[in-house]
């Protein structure tokens, strides 16, 4: 049985004077994924999302949540945790979340939040001296007060150490376990990569690809990266019959069979001694497709 | 509502108090301003120095005496003879004359310049005109002025005080953020303008108290009337200010902005004198201006002892211009600093 989308969104645009953000954009999101919008800067992703949590008017299209036009119910029932946000000055980050909290009706439980975000040791740090990191598990925390069914998060680790990132991907990966629906976008392909069910990737206004992660790598990709540092590729490359390709030090060969593929390169006598094997990622997915460098 | 409605307003009352730059601006500057136009007027307790003409026509007939004439006296022309003679007693004007009917001219006795006026007039030569003695104390300077300044220091606490915070909170995209909850513009302006209220009331109150040791502050009507006209006064203050800003996202622009409207408050509105007997258009401009209001209802108040009634003028166009700005800026507001 197919699942009702939550959010669907039909034929979609945004036009700016001398732009267009988005070009008629049609998908649908299904109740309790994580639903990915990937792209570079300037994609027009953050625009779509602005566009379906209603903080932005559509030149045309329409955004229906559980099959209707939105209405105050909507806005009851979403968290958002925009790109940036800044907060009140001189506030605490208890002061800051029982403000918000204050703000919404129906309500999850604070302390709950306090918990699940890990902002135990900071309520009653200023938020102006939070790290990055601690800011945006505040801005999560945020987005979570309403006890939302649909999370908006656009960008969320634009900026954070790796560490820090990884962090708030669990932290991610536990709401997901609450079934919430959530709307990520990202140009970290490692994160739509982890924590997203479905995704969109969007290039000028237009969506260019979607599916679920798996599914568009299978679709475009049936061959693996082979990689050696360039100095230890000692052969000529027209010697193989795979597509042979150097940069940034490395040399990289996509192959259908990696036991041929290996055999042949010791024939050559190269030393396999730092062989890297990868998969195809979205980055490469990206790159196919448009033939740009996906992160900004 | 009243929920986000508290919920805002404590937050901007926590974000002023903490911010101690901005609150010793709103507490010490005003203080330290009236010590100093106490300190400059303190020894020159001059009473204005004008003639008024009671003329119904409002034309000024310099030929119809030669008194009229005589350099360096402001003439000009009122209508109403029991407002002329009781501002007479209050020596806010120093010679009333009539030169139709029964010519008559009234002096405050106990006015030095009205003495000296005197002399001027009978020795102008002309027709002679009756003698009318009016008595009454002076109103001092510092007594007329202390509502001038409580009222400028209230005016710019609540222009800059409002305007800039929500043109931060638009520029930085909290509001953005705000926009995001069930949080409507109504409740949001309503809480910056009962926060800034108390602010702005808490300031004016501890200055007044606070000159009140220092000098001897004329009050000789009910301060519940002045109250009332306080908070008029300032939510009509704040709300245009909030009107001015309502889709400003620029520091520069909102200053330019808010100064645009400020200075003729501070000009026109008789912080500093009194726009009698001055350019007809400005005073026209002036009851534009609530500031203007405020301190006619203020004045009337402090200085003559008047009740209800003859402010309710002053009363009710302040409430209109509260409601009015009010309603103009929850309809103009903007969330966003780019949409």
């Amino acid at each position: 049985m197919t699942q009702r989308p939550v959010l669907d969104v039909r034929d979609l645009q945004k036009r700016y004077p001398g732009v267009v953000a988005v070009d008629g954009v049609s998908f649908s999101i299904t109740e309790g994924t994580c639903f990915g919008l990937l792209g570079p800067n300037g994609a027009g992703k953050t625009t779509t999302v602005e566009i379906m949590e209603g903080i932005t008017t559509p030149t045309a299209g329409e955004v229906r949540y559980r099959g209707a036009p939105r209405d105050k119910r909507f806005r009851e029932e979403i968290g958002i945790q925009f790109q940036t946000t800044a907060l009140q000055d001189f506030l605490t980050v208890k002061e800051t979340l029982e403000l918000f909290h204050r703000l919404y009706e129906h309500t999850a439980n604070l302390n709950e939040i306090v918990a699940v975000c890990a902002l135990e040791e900071l309520l009653v740090r200023d938020n102006r001296k939070l790290s990055g990191g601690q800011r945006q598990r505040l801005l999560l925390a945020l987005a979570l007060l309403n006890d939302p069914k649909v999370l908006f998060l656009d960008e969320p680790t634009t900026g954070l150490d790796p560490q820090s990132r990884r962090n708030f991907w669990q932290l991610i990966e536990r709401i997901k376990q609450h079934k919430k629906t959530i709307v990520l976008t990202t140009h970290y392909m490692e994160e739509a990569y982890r924590l997203c069910d479905q995704i969109i990737i969007m290039d000028h206004g237009k969506i260019i690809a979607e599916g679920s992660p798996a599914e568009l790598l299978a679709e475009h990709f049936d061959e693996t990266i082979l990689q050696l540092p360039v100095e230890d590729f000692t052969a000529p490359v027209d010697r193989f019959p795979f597509t042979v390709l150097q940069g940034n030090g490395c040399v990289e060969m996509s192959i259908r069979d990696v036991d041929e593929a290996i055999q042949q390169l010791q024939q050559h006598g190269i030393s396999l001694q730092r062989l890297e094997i990868r998969p195809r990622t979205l980055d490469d997915l990206f790159l196919e497709l448009t033939g740009k460098e996906l992160r900004p | 509502m009243i929920r986000r409605f508290l919920a805002i307003l404590h937050a901007r009352n926590m974000e002023f108090l903490r911010d101690r730059s901005s609150l010793s601006w709103n507490l010490l500057v005003p203080i330290l301003l009236v010590l100093g136009m106490a300190w400059i007027f303190w020894e020159d307790d001059r009473p204005l120095f004008k003639v008024a003409i009671l003329d119904q026509s409002q034309q000024l007939d310099r030929e119809a005496h030669p008194f009229l004439s005589t350099r360096h006296i402001h003439f000009y022309t009122v209508q109403h003879k029991q407002e002329a003679l009781h501002k007479v007693s209050r020596h806010q004007i120093d010679m009333l004359i009539k030169l139709d009917g029964t010519r008559t001219y009234w002096i405050n006795e106990d006015s030095p310049k009205g003495y000296i006026l005197e002399k001027m007039l009978l020795g102008s030569g002309g027709a002679p005109l009756n003698k009318a003695a009016v008595s009454g104390s002076a109103v001092r300077y510092i007594d007329w002025l202390l509502p001038g300044i409580l009222g400028m220091n209230m005016m710019f606490s609540c222009m800059f005080g409002v305007g800039f915070v929500v043109v931060r909170y638009r520029k930085n995209g909290f509001l953005k953020r705000l926009n995001a909850t069930p949080l409507r513009a109504v409740e949001f302006l309503s809480a910056q303008i009962a926060s800034r209220l108390v602010i702005t009331l808490t300031s004016v109150a501890v200055v007044f108290w606070g000159m009140g040791a220092f000098l001897d502050i004329r009050m000789d009507g009910s301060y519940l009337l002045l109250f009332m006209v306080a908070v008029l006064g300032a939510v009509s203050i704040i709300a245009l200010a909030l009107v001015a800003t309502s889709r400003v996202s620029s520091e520069e622009l909102a200053s330019g902005l808010l100064n645009f409207l400020g200075w003729p408050m501070m000009l026109l509105s008789g912080v500093w004198f009194s726009m009698e007997g001055t350019n007809e258009f400005l005073q026209a401009i002036a009851q534009l201006l609530p500031l203007t209001h405020v301190l006619e209802a203020a004045r009337a108040i402090m200085i003559d002892g008047y009740g209800w009634a003859h402010i309710a003028e002053n009363v009710i166009v302040l409430g209109v211009m509260g409601a009015v700005f009010m309603g103009l800026g929850a309809v103009l507001f903007k969330w966003r600093a780019d949409s």
